[in-house]
């Protein structure tokens, strides 16, 4: 590199601009790519944006403490989207009136069986106790998880990684499970989707239908509550 | 515009404050988000500029997730070891959730239908 390269280079390293700017550039350029090639499951944006990011960091030599200084603003906007899935949700009002009791019974059954299959299947393949205390909380939303973890004796931060893969993998085939048990109704179909697969999966159903987006932002955030009560007890009971 | 934005905000606030005040384990916006739910039902229909905006941010969320999920790379070696039998796990075990929660709601919907004397949704 010659000298004003260098310069610029300093520069850029310096400002949170160059990785808001690299975060944004390269989701829409995965977008574009995914959409071109027929949008195959495997080629998910999100999956193909953080294996680009975490390679370009990796090869940069860059800390994912200078990464976040930029994504930071692209991350804060999590919240407030969040509060905005009221309005899809009101919008669904007479849906989610029709299927509040299906729902809830759902909801209860579904946040038991995340937490008792994948401590069973860790167990089956072999895996250390405390692994399996981190992936107990795998189907909620991060901070949730992470503190249940925490209060139960697992690692966080590897739950903190075994949630996004949960999520990723409801974001990537979620639609195509779907599709193969023929569930059409779109009110189920987010609901399972935002209950297995937290943020991700509400995304994911978010693009593939508005209502179906607005009732996983719900099951999302119940899961969340009750996933935290039923993780201890189901533990116990499980033998750990 | 802004007070649209100011609105998802002050929601996001009451969500998390509430949330502290009362130790409840649910993110402070899913809080803010059925606060939300409420007014606009108060409201009786959504204002103009907060379905605009809020179509923004939801329109693009799966974006807002990859600044947590290039966190995974602080985090890789804890998969080194065993990493395949954390994959498969996470795998199957998500894939079951998601079909036993789909299968359980559909099953649950036929059934409230029929108590309730057979009536078809719309």
């Amino acid at each position: 590199m010659g000298e004003p390269m260098i310069e610029i280079w300093v520069y850029l390293a310096q400002t949170p601009l160059l990785w808001l700017v690299t975060t944004i550039g390269v989701y829409q350029g995965a977008q574009a790519l995914s959409r071109r090639v027929g949008a195959p499951p495997l080629l998910n944006p999100v999956l193909l944006t953080i294996v680009a990011l975490v390679s370009l960091l990796l090869l940069t030599a860059t800390s994912y403490e200078v990464y976040f200084d930029g994504a930071q603003f692209i991350h804060f906007l999590l919240g407030p989207a969040t509060v905005a899935l009221a309005i899809p949700l009101y919008q669904a009002e007479r849906k989610l009136r029709q299927v509040l009791l299906p729902g809830l019974g759902a909801l209860v059954i579904g946040a038991a069986t995340g937490i008792i299959a994948a401590v069973l299947l860790g167990r089956l393949v072999g895996l250390d106790e405390p692994v399996l205390r981190s992936l107990a909380p795998k189907s909620i939303t991060t901070p949730i998880a992470m503190g249940v973890a925490e209060a139960i004796g697992g690692l966080p931060s590897l739950t903190a990684v075994l949630v996004i893969l949960t999520g990723m993998v409801g974001a990537i085939v979620g639609r195509e499970v779907l599709d193969l048990l023929r569930c059409r109704d779109q009110s189920i179909r987010g609901f399972a989707m935002g209950l297995a697969s937290h943020g991700l999966g509400t995304a994911r159903a978010l693009q593939l239908d508005r209502e179906a987006g607005a009732f996983a932002g719900l099951a999302m955030g119940l899961n969340g509550a009750i996933t935290a009560m039923l993780v201890p007890p189901l533990l116990r009971w499980l033998g750990l | 515009m802004i007070n649209a934005l100011l609105s998802l905000l002050v929601f996001q606030l009451l969500g998390e404050v509430l949330v502290r005040a009362m130790g409840v384990p649910i993110p402070g916006p899913v809080v803010g988000m059925l606060l939300l739910f409420g007014a606009l039902k108060l409201h009786g229909r959504v204002p103009d500029t907060l379905h605009k905006v809020s179509e923004a941010l939801l329109n693009n969320l799966s974006l807002l997730f990859v600044p947590a999920g290039v966190g995974v790379m602080v985090h890789l070696n804890l998969l080194r070891t065993g990493w395949w039998q954390l994959l498969v796990t996470v795998i199957v075990s998500t894939l079951i959730t998601l079909v036993v929660t789909a299968l359980t709601m559909q099953g649950l919907v036929r059934v409230q239908r029929r108590a309730r004397g057979g009536q078809t949704d719309g």
